[in-house]
């Protein structure tokens, strides 16, 4: 894997152009617009986060930009190429880990070969080179010792890694993430977010949403803030103002600069039960 | 012994007895499928509307699959079409198109009572008069089923396990899940004979929920449900000739049977794991496994035993 880094610079390569391009792209559900016109580039290479309220659309927008839902207009490009039309293999997902059957009789092991399973070979067993590439990607990711292990018995930590691993065991150029960060602890967190940075480093361009500003704050390179449109997008430093995320969520918020961190908060101070009023 | 091989000098029984072993086999193999995507109901509408199929081509001389194969394809179609747009709901659109053509199929026979045919082993399965013909429908099903799953094994996996990653990832899950309701569609029409109509959903649904509850394994789980699935076919069928009942209930029965051995056999196995792992910290009983971190921490799960309980010990170290 660590050979990718190199071919991004090769100009012919998909990887040059920007990794997604949204033009004028109006989408939602039958009685619902989601968001009209969008324009949004993002380049290969770039590691960014889709911060936004409940139910402003960053997850239809995943939709979008992975080709699972038609939008009602505009243009939608990865890698260079209309979404209908992209080749296996070449964008990795790793879903909501809400929305996986966690009582489906699957092991880690089978989890992450589903990330082959477009690879061409037919038979249903894994071949050799495969069981290799699967071993070698769960060491690299730390997950070896639960191959074996149904999905069930895995801890929230291991289970994103064996949904990344399933992401990545292909290659892809655009590795996309639905909320990487729910459901896990603190320190999950930010060795989730510290290992997607590892990779984004080899040249694998990742998209994530997320609804914790502080990791973003302090992992992320870029950040896009959105309800049902962009309200800006940048460098974290840069966009988490006060009046930014104040028009993203709509409620008053406040951000808390201590020796080089941010701490971003609602502006409704934290009261103990029992505390003086 | 003697019970077993008495039966096996009659050519209906033999003919009967590789019937439903096949059938079981098959039933076992799709019904894994069937309980993981969520189309029981599916398995036993489809079944339904076959069998208005059937009628209808009995009284127009057709040949009897001839008549189930078309109903049962264009009910798989149709509902497929219905879904399609996601406004209507799976079940209602089963519920709708093959009650239909089963009414369809019930209004014809009460029409024709006075002809004195009997559908009765259509709707509960029969193990008299099963033709070499039926044998060759029954074993070319089964075979293209079997060929499809290994095949397929891979797209089927991966989009029933998770539909909407496995498009991101380039499977054509569309094209996959009409390939499968036509390959439950020719299962379901092939078995309606010796199980019946109104007996084929569980003919489905119990093998399957029988591995899933002896494995973890996804491929371990295809290929037990299979076994279980010939072996309850063939108990089902010696059942049925010794204690005289319908063959799809006595099948329907010991498939219900082995399912329930296996839940008490997985109830007392659990109640087994908890009595070696409870033990207690203080005045806190509880049972969890004891991982090889417990173990190197000095005791063991049986000094902490419920059995032996110790008045009072320091509390474990936070892991
Ligand atoms: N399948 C659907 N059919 C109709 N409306 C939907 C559907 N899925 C989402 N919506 C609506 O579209 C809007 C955007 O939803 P979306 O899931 O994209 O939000 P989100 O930003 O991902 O929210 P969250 O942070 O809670 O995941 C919401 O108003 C939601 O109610
Ligand atoms: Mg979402």
């Amino acid at each position: 894997m660590s050979t990718r880094a190199i071919s991004r610079l090769d100009p012919g390569d998909p990887g040059t152009k920007p990794a997604v391009s949204l033009t004028g792209v109006s989408a939602g559900y039958e009685h619902n617009v989601v968001f009209t016109r969008l324009s949004l580039d993002i380049h290969a290479g770039q590691f960014a986060g889709i911060v936004g309220p409940t139910g402003c659309g960053k997850t239809t927008l995943l939709k979008i930009i992975l080709g699972t839902m038609p939008a009602f207009s505009g243009e939608v490009r990865v890698a260079g190429q209309a979404a209908a039309t992209i080749r296996p293999g070449l964008v990795g997902y790793v879903p909501q880990l809400g929305s996986v059957d966690w009582s489906f009789p699957v092991t880690v092991e089978e989890v992450i070969l589903m990330g082959l399973y477009t690879s061409g070979r037919v038979w249903p067993w894994p071949s050799r080179e495969e069981r290799r590439r699967v071993r070698d990607l769960a060491h690299r990711l730390g997950i070896h010792d639960c191959l074996r292990h149904h999905i069930v018995h895995t801890s929230g930590g291991q289970r994103q890694r064996a949904f990344l691993a399933r992401a990545l065991i292909s290659n892809p150029r655009l590795v996309v993430l639905d909320e990487p960060t729910s459901g896990v602890d603190i320190k999950t967190q930010h060795e989730v977010l510290h290992l997607l940075g590892d990779i984004n480093s080899e040249g694998i361009t990742i998209l994530l949403t997320t609804h914790d500003l502080n990791a973003v704050a302090s992992h992320l390179p870029w950040v896009i803030c959105f309800n049902n449109g962009i309200v800006a997008q940048g460098r974290p430093q840069d966009i988490f103002t006060a009046d930014i995320l104040t028009r993203t969520y709509g409620g008053d918020i406040v951000i808390v600069r201590h020796e080089g961190h941010f701490l971003i908060a609602n502006n409704t101070p934290l009261r103990f039960k029992g505390d003086a009023q | 012994m003697e019970i077993l091989l008495e039966p096996l000098e009659y050519e209906f029984f033999r003919h009967a007895l590789l019937a439903a072993l096949m059938i079981g086999a098959l039933c076992g193999l799709i019904g894994v499928y069937v309980i993981l995507r969520g189309m029981s109901y599916v398995g036993h509408g489809l079944s339904h509307a076959a069998f208005g199929g059937a009628v209808a081509g009995f009284f127009l001389n057709l040949n009897f699959y001839a008549g189930a194969g078309v109903m049962g394809l264009v009910a798989a179609l149709l509902i497929d079409r219905i879904t399609r747009s996601g406004k209507v709901k799976l079940d209602a659109a089963i519920g709708i198109v093959t009650t239909a053509m089963f009414a369809f199929g019930v209004a014809i026979i009460s029409q024709a009572r006075t002809s004195g045919l009997s559908f009765e082993a259509a709707l509960f399965g029969n193990i008299l008069g099963i033709t070499h013909g039926d044998l060759v429908v029954i074993g070319s099903v089964t075979a293209v089923n079997i060929a499809a799953v290994i095949l397929l094994y891979r797209p089927l996996l991966f989009s029933t396990f998770d539909n909407e990653a496995a498009r991101v990832f380039g499977i054509r899950t569309g094209a996959v899940h009409l390939i499968f309701s036509l390959l439950l569609t020719l299962s379901v029409i092939a078995s309606m004979n010796v199980v019946g109509v109104t007996m084929i959903a569980a003919t489905l649904i119990a093998p399957a929920m029988t591995a899933r509850m002896i494995t973890d394994s996804f491929s371990r789980m295809l290929l037990y449900a299979c076994l279980i699935g010939a072996v309850t076919g063939v108990a089902g069928m010696y059942l049925s000739y010794i204690f005289n009942v319908a063959s799809g209930a006595a099948i329907v029965l010991f498939g219900a049977l082995l399912f329930c051995l296996a839940g008490l056999a997985k109830l007392a196995q659990q109640k087994f794991a908890l009595s070696v792992t409870l033990h207690r910290h203080g005045d806190l009983i509880h049972s969890h496994p004891h991982t090889e971190a417990h173990l190197e921490s000095g005791k063991s799960a049986e000094d902490e035993g419920f059995g032996t309980p110790k008045p009072r010990e320091p509390a474990r170290k936070p892991l």
